[in-house]
């Protein structure tokens, strides 16, 4: 046996770097998971703090749902809050009609999140078919669009329940409920009394779960038809590689898993509203923010930058004003370094000259 | 009277889109790039308007010509500081870095000016016109709009297609290695086309806010995305395609605000934008562009 081939037995142990990474990232989660849940049940963490938890687990899922979209498939969705604020209303709606037929909280939590994500996939598969014809910037403008109908539309439904079932208008006037009716989506005043169902325990399996299925799916053979999608169209075109299936594909999942987040965060509030912040163009570029700085395709990355920077301003009252400042100059620096002409010659001329001395040193070595 | 009037202010909002939407035309045009702060410099140039005529005092022209100056420092500036050092990068992080230069902007502008609301003195002093015993009623802002649009349209049609530079600035948009090679600045005339667009924003931004005179840091976003939209639907890169994409545009919002619901207006325009897309990805008058391996 030569030296280069380790021997069956070492192979067995040894765990592949892509699942070491991954199980580095998981980890990072349980571990935060672990710390503020004990200091959460012993009462060491402050009420606001608390109120963090949550939010944070939203947005780590956003995150992680964009950086399938952005960094693994190359294309810019400007959208993404769209998908949330479906499962948010979808999942929201379900919890409230069925309160009282279904008394069990998991049962019908579960069923919440499970409609929130069919509904959303929905909605994916949707938008994805002007995404089979487009690409690049013009693809982000139609997903940008998107948010913004979703957006325009929950703002001007109205849904009532009586005992003839459901009423669909776009007018309270125009609901035509009996006696005993009650009017569950308000229009612009959207869906109170959602109960609050979510807490970090939920949050953190939600987060694992998508974890662990964008990361799995980035590891198998669709993620890699994926990523060469990414890296050269053309080229992925060629060897046979079915673009309009795997564009489609990420959109669903993606939405599917942006749909979940949104249930998350509609049973942690009281009353749910779409407005620019939550669901508009804000928290689309907001979610845009972590997945860049975490690290366009590193999961990690947008789990670390999404709790980070989601919590930072909240600990920092101070610099809650001038945070999206920060952040906007961070995205371009960000932006520049990583991909403008000079930066890069700069950093093959660093590359080049540490090579160079590490030859120089070998060779010493050789000479001595 | 109702349609006629609707249509008369769907015209001159259409115009107002125009003048953006040129200025994303010939950017998108020339750099291959999606401008997004485009938006935004029309919100600053509003901004200094407000500053010099309701702050400083000065006359309303004079405002609009400092606007117009600032805007055309800030448009070049921006491409020199943020987009120039990204020109052969992949279109993802140009498009990352003009979000980030838009929110930049948005973020700015909150800290100088504040969050709330302000309300902007027309630059317009042209009596209103009455129509049809009183029945059909033009504000002197509308018809200023329509006029200023139309004789910017006129003169950035001659400017392209007659004169040196204009001719230049085509070259680059169709080759700019040819163009290099035939002796012209490309660097110089892409920096030449954010000062047009620029300056183009700027008299949108007066235009837009004496018609709807409440200004604050978001003003320029959505008109800025409208007018990509109105720039897509006529054919990007195209320049009469952007004067009749906004029009129609501003026709369609304002007609589906008047008989539809006025707030699905912008759900409207946006559908109309992804119908366009799918129908017809090149726009009403763009070329198509063939893709080579």
């Amino acid at each position: 046996m030569s030296k280069n081939q380790p021997s069956p037995l070492s192979q067995k142990k040894q765990l592949r770097p892509v699942t070491k990474k991954n199980l580095v990232t998981y980890a990072i989660v349980i571990v935060f998971f672990a710390l503020f849940q004990t200091l959460t049940v012993t009462g060491n963490l402050k009420f606001a703090y608390q109120s963090l938890l949550v939010p944070i687990c939203t947005n780590v899922i956003m995150a992680v749902s964009l950086n399938l979209v952005v960094g693994v498939l190359g294309e810019l969705s400007l959208g993404h809050a769209g998908f949330m604020c479906i499962g948010a209303y979808v999942g929201s709606f379900f919890s409230v009609v069925t309160e009282e037929l279904i008394p069990v909280t998991w049962v019908r939590f579960t069923l919440a999140f499970a409609l929130a994500a069919i509904a959303a996939s929905i909605a994916g598969i949707l938008i994805g078919i002007p995404v089979l014809r487009l690409k690049g910037d013009y693809l982000a403008i139609v997903t940008l669009a998107f948010g913004e109908i979703i957006k325009s539309l929950v703002n001007v439904l109205y849904i009532g329940k009586d005992s003839n079932g459901f009423h669909v208008s776009m007018s309270s006037s125009g609901l035509n409920l009996l006696e005993d009716g009650e009017v569950i989506l308000k229009g612009p005043q959207g869906i109170s009394n959602t109960p609050k169902d979510s807490t970090f325990l939920i949050g953190f399996i939600l987060v694992m779960l998508s974890l662990f299925i964008v990361t799995n799916l980035m590891d198998s053979r669709t993620g890699r038809a994926i990523m060469s999608i990414r890296d050269n169209r053309i080229a992925a075109e060629s060897v046979g590689i079915n673009i309009t299936k795997y564009k489609l594909l990420v959109f669903t999942i993606s939405a599917a898993i942006a749909g979940c987040a949104g249930v998350l965060y509609s049973h942690n509030l009281s009353s749910l509203t779409a407005n620019t912040n939550n669901f508009g163009y804000n928290m689309s570029i907001m979610v845009l923010v972590y997945v860049v700085l975490g690290g366009l395709g590193s999961i990690r990355g947008s789990v670390i930058a999404a709790a980070v920077l989601y919590a930072l301003p909240e600990l920092l009252r101070g610099l809650a004003d001038y945070r999206m400042l920060i952040y906007s100059i961070i995205l371009i620096v960000m932006m520049i370094v990583n991909n403008g002409a000079f930066f890069l010659k700069l950093r093959a001329k660093i590359a080049q000259s540490f090579r160079n001395s590490l030859q120089k040193k070998k060779n010493e070595k050789e000479a001595a | 009277m109702k349609f006629l009037s609707q249509l008369i202010s769907g015209i001159s909002l259409g115009s107002i889109y125009s003048l953006i939407a040129l200025g994303y035309t010939m950017v998108y045009g020339i750099a291959k790039m999606l401008n997004f702060a485009h938006g935004d410099v029309i919100m600053i140039g509003a901004f200094v308007v407000y500053t010099a005529c309701v702050t400083g005092g000065l006359s309303p022209v004079l405002g609009v010509l400092l606007a117009i100056v600032v805007c055309t420092i800030l448009g070049v500036v921006i491409e020199r500081l943020a987009y120039k050092p990204l020109r052969a990068a992949a279109s993802l992080a140009v498009l990352i870095t003009a979000i980030g230069v838009s929110y930049f902007l948005q973020n700015m502008a909150l800290l100088v000016f504040g969050s709330d609301t302000k309300q902007f003195s027309s630059v317009v002093s042209l009596e209103p016109v009455s129509l049809a015993n009183g029945n059909l009623v033009i504000t002197g802002e509308t018809i200023v709009t329509i006029v200023v649009s139309l004789i910017i349209m006129i003169a950035l049609y001659l400017f392209v297609n007659r004169t040196k530079p204009g001719k230049a600035m085509l070259a680059v948009s169709e080759d700019k290695g040819a163009a290099q090679l035939m002796g012209i600045n490309v660097n110089g005339m892409i920096a030449l086309t954010f000062a047009i667009g620029s300056a183009l924003a700027a008299i949108a931004g007066a235009l837009l806010c004496s018609a709807y005179p409440a200004l604050s840091p978001y003003t320029g976003a959505m008109p800025g995305i409208k007018a990509f939209v109105a720039a897509v639907f006529g054919g990007i890169g195209s320049i009469p395609g952007a004067m009749v994409g906004g029009i129609l545009l501003g026709i369609i919002e304002n007609l589906s605000k008047g008989y539809i619901s006025s707030q699905l207006s912008d759900a409207i325009v946006f559908a109309v934008l992804i119908l366009v897309l799918l129908l017809r990805p090149t726009g009403i008058m763009g070329k198509k562009i063939n893709e080579k391996v």
